[in-house]
């Protein structure tokens, strides 16, 4: 239930509604779409990379002197979780065709592939196999399948909205993919939204010029992770699992290449190691980083581990400038502050507006210019609705949908949101939600190349750890398809690469190594990465917790 | 400030104020007092536990965070998910780590669409009681019992529409005396509906074989060799769907 105070202007919204209504009606934008000016204009001056401290310089590494995120140089400037000198690499714990660090989205859809090209492989993941960003997306996943698209066209929708760095040979692989992963899933099993004679059904997103989202009402990605997953655990003389086994170090062999890794067991504190031919990264993001302090859309485990484990092992990252804060997170009630309300509000016709009613942006602009747009609305405007504990939003105004498509559509396109806020008395078919931009996607990443490839032999990275595919900004429903796209791709590539390889002994002198160049750069801290786990334990818990040494696993 | 929260503050976590409002939980048994208005998750948090298993997607996705409860002065069991559950007072709660549940191993390519594939594969389904204590479980409010009966008639459609929003967190199963792991199920009926029965698309294959002929690769190499005002002046030109 929205507090009292806010009525005055949940009443603006309703009283603006009929003539915002009719607005859409008339087909034309609702609001002018900005220029590349007023874009570049509005992401400088309100979007949170481009405060002063938003990024530094990394000192040390294959990026060394580039500047990068703060929270994502910290990181990288950490001492790892092991001393590799207690390490024997003789004789592995396991050894297996290829190695697959994260079991999400790509991890997945990467193990099926391998698989299904005769290849073993184990899959160490940190939480639950399928605890990841992809199990959360609503929304859902950009493909150019309908006649008025092409994938090209979809080319340009995702390169112009990844402000045109993206590296064109990955932006065609998703694009070009794209129709032929919507039927690899749907072989699988993942039930499309269509209409009774089997059209696709299909919406806007931000930044589309073309209807071209698939879902699966708004629990796409879980719909089609789930399917995965059940694959996945209909291979088990395939495909190994391992849960609450994350992998901590990348191993080398003797000629450089990526030979797999070392695995921690998060219960027992065990270490493990992996002897594989081929290793595949797909660790995810890092919204659990909350970076510049913001709340998050993401899974528990989103700490970037993938990010340092490869750049340690010498791994060039791509685009680290650069994060994604999702243009419309909830901001009231308190409880569920950073939930991601999907973009497919707006592209169902959902629209934002100040406390007053009025719309001020476009609504579905990329995600940087939108969210931009709302911070300005809220912070210079002050045309923002302030939450009882101070925050600022915008709503969300989900009732015009009802009105624009039909009556019930919300609760059957959106179960998800509209359960959600129900918990809370907020009943989105009729009334607006409050909204403010919240972390949402790490851009960059490990550079690959098509066939999800880094400079390090033997590795492979596939999904948001990677970089290069959606240049500095992402488009809604891209990350689905890339995960899907590019976990195929990295799990063909992989069993291809491993026909030729003979290792060598392995090593972790590379961690070492790294150690060495931390303190050859001066550089003095106590951070340790992978971080794992974010910790949310209060100061005063934390002040009460003065354990002076560790006697095995008790603390 | 322009931007996120103070870095310490936490999403699911309520803000820690002095003024605010306590209860008293019982978290595995042990009390805690935490703020009113914090949700289970946000409530073990606040007690100082590291949640390593009992946390996932923390949004209502990924059924990670799966709890029982008991209420003072009420004998029933409760259950819900902890990232989106509100703390009562007095309420006595613990998480399920994991959960025990039979898997069919199939070959998805080789099960028929009807009743056979329940018979085959789960056929415990078969000795559902119609008690309805999946439904009442169900912390998403699906009619799981429902579910079970469409899947004994052989109704995977009916199955695939009422375990939709399946999230997978295992409390009709751990309740279900016929015990039955009815989210299996509902998943095996979503995926014989998604491949076998919902209606194709015929402009998707026409599609994918366009791409297999190679019919956008011109245009791609166009774009692929612009420079970035050339893509710019292409990428502002362009029109738009309604």
């Amino acid at each position: 239930m929205y507090p009292e105070y806010m009525h005055p202007s949940l009443k603006k919204v309703e009283q603006t509604r009929n003539k915002r209504f009719e607005l859409a009606k008339s087909g034309k934008p609702v609001f002018p779409p900005m220029s590349a000016e007023e874009r570049d204009t509005v992401l400088h001056k309100f979007h949170p990379d481009y405060k002063s401290d938003a990024r530094r310089k990394v000192h040390i590494g294959p990026n060394k002197g580039e500047v990068i995120t703060s929270e994502v140089a910290d990181i990288l400037e950490s001492h790892s979780r092991i001393d590799p000198s207690l390490f024997d690499l003789s004789s592995p714990d396991y050894e297996t065709d290829i190695l697959i660090i994260g079991g999400g989205g790509a991890g997945c859809a990467a193990a099926i592939t391998a698989m299904q090209e005769g290849s073993k492989s184990v899959v160490s993941t940190k939480l639950r196999l399928g605890d990841a960003n992809s199990m959360m997306s609503q929304g859902g996943m950009q493909a150019a399948t309908s006649v008025t698209d092409t994938p090209t066209r979809h080319y340009l929708d995702a390169i112009g909205g990844g402000h045109f760095d993206n590296k064109p040979e990955l932006v065609r692989a998703l694009t070009e993919d794209g129709p032929e992963i919507v039927k690899w899933l749907e072989n699988l099993g993942v039930v499309w939204d269509k209409d009774d004679e089997g059209n696709l059904q299909l919406l806007h997103g931000g930044g589309t010029s073309r209807r071209r989202m698939h879902s699966c009402r708004d629990y796409t990605g879980a719909v089609i992770l789930r399917t995965l997953m059940d694959e996945v655990r209909n291979h088990p003389d395939k495909i190994t699992y391992l849960e609450f086994m994350p992998t901590v170090e990348l191993i080398l062999d003797s000629k450089g290449r990526v030979a797999g890794g070392i695995l921690y067991n998060m219960e027992t504190e065990e270490y493990f190691t992996v002897k594989a031919n081929a290793t595949i990264i797909a660790t995810g993001g890092y919204g659990r980083l909350h970076i510049r302090g913001f709340d998050t859309t993401n899974h528990y485990g989103a700490t970037a581990d993938g990010l340092i484990m490869a750049y340690r092992a010498g791994a060039r990252l791509l685009y680290m400038d650069s994060v994604q804060y999702h243009p419309t997170g909830a901001v009231f009630p308190e409880q569920i502050a950073g939930f991601l309300i999907t973009e497919k509000i707006r592209g169902a016709g959902g629209q934002p507006v100040n406390k007053e009613g009025e719309l001020f942006v476009f609504p579905r602009e990329p995600r940087d210019v939108e969210s931009s747009a709302i911070i300005r609305e809220c912070y210079e405007k002050m045309m923002g609705i302030k939450t009882p504990s101070g925050r600022l939003g915008v709503w969300l105004d989900s009732p015009l949908i009802e009105m624009l498509q039909e009556e019930g559509y919300i609760n059957k396109q959106f179960p998800a949101m509209h359960r959600q806020f129900i918990h809370y008395g907020i009943d989105i078919t009729k009334e607006p939600m409050l909204v403010y931009p919240s972390l949402h996607y790490q851009n960059g990443g490990i550079e690959i190349n098509d066939k999800c490839e880094t400079n390090l032999p033997g590795l492979f990275v596939a999904g948001e750890a990677s970089g290069g595919v959606h240049g500095r900004n992402r488009l809604m429903g891209n990350s689905v398809l890339d995960y899907n796209v590019f976990g195929r791709r990295a799990g063909l590539n992989a069993a291809a690469y491993i026909k030729s390889v003979k290792l060598g002994p392995l090593s972790l002198q590379h961690v070492s190594d790294y150690e060495k160049a931390l303190k050859d750069a001066k550089i003095k801290t106590n951070r340790i990465a992978p971080v794992l786990l974010p910790s949310y334990t209060p100061e005063n818990v934390r002040k009460r917790q003065l354990t002076s040494h560790y006697e095995g696993t008790l603390r | 400030m322009t931007e996120g929260k103070k870095k310490t503050t936490v999403k699911t976590s309520p803000k820690e104020k002095n003024t605010e409002e306590m209860v008293t939980v019982f978290i595995m048994g042990k009390a805690h007092k935490v703020p009113s208005k914090a949700t289970i998750m946000g409530a073990i948090e606040y007690a100082g536990y590291q949640i390593k298993r009992g946390a996932g997607c923390r949004e209502g996705f990924c059924g990670a965070c799966a709890t029982v409860y008991r209420l003072p002065g009420d004998y029933k069991i409760y259950t819900g998910l902890a990232c989106t559950t509100l703390v009562e007072e007095g309420m006595w709660l613990s998480q399920l780590p994991a959960l025990p549940a039979q898997k069919a191993i199939y070959d998805i390519n080789k099960v028929k669409p009807d009743v056979t594939a329940f018979q085959k594969f789960y056929p415990e389904v078969f000795r559902c009681v119609s008690c309805n204590t999946c439904t009442k479980s169900c912390p998403q409010d699906l009619e799981v019992m429902d579910y079970v009966q469409a899947a004994i008639r052989g109704d995977i459609g009916k199955v695939m529409d009422l375990s939709f929003d399946c999230i997978c967190c295992g409390m009709c199963a751990i309740r279900c005396p016929a015990e039955i792991v009815q989210f299996n199920v509902g998943l095996l009926a979503k995926r014989l509906y998604g491949k076998y029965l919902n209606p194709k698309s015929k402009q998707l294959d026409k599609r994918i074989k366009e791409i297999r002929d190679k019919k956008y690769h011109k245009g791609y190499l166009e774009l692929m060799k612009m420079d970035k005002k050339k893509l710019e002046k292409e990428y502002y030109a362009r029109d738009s769907e309604a």
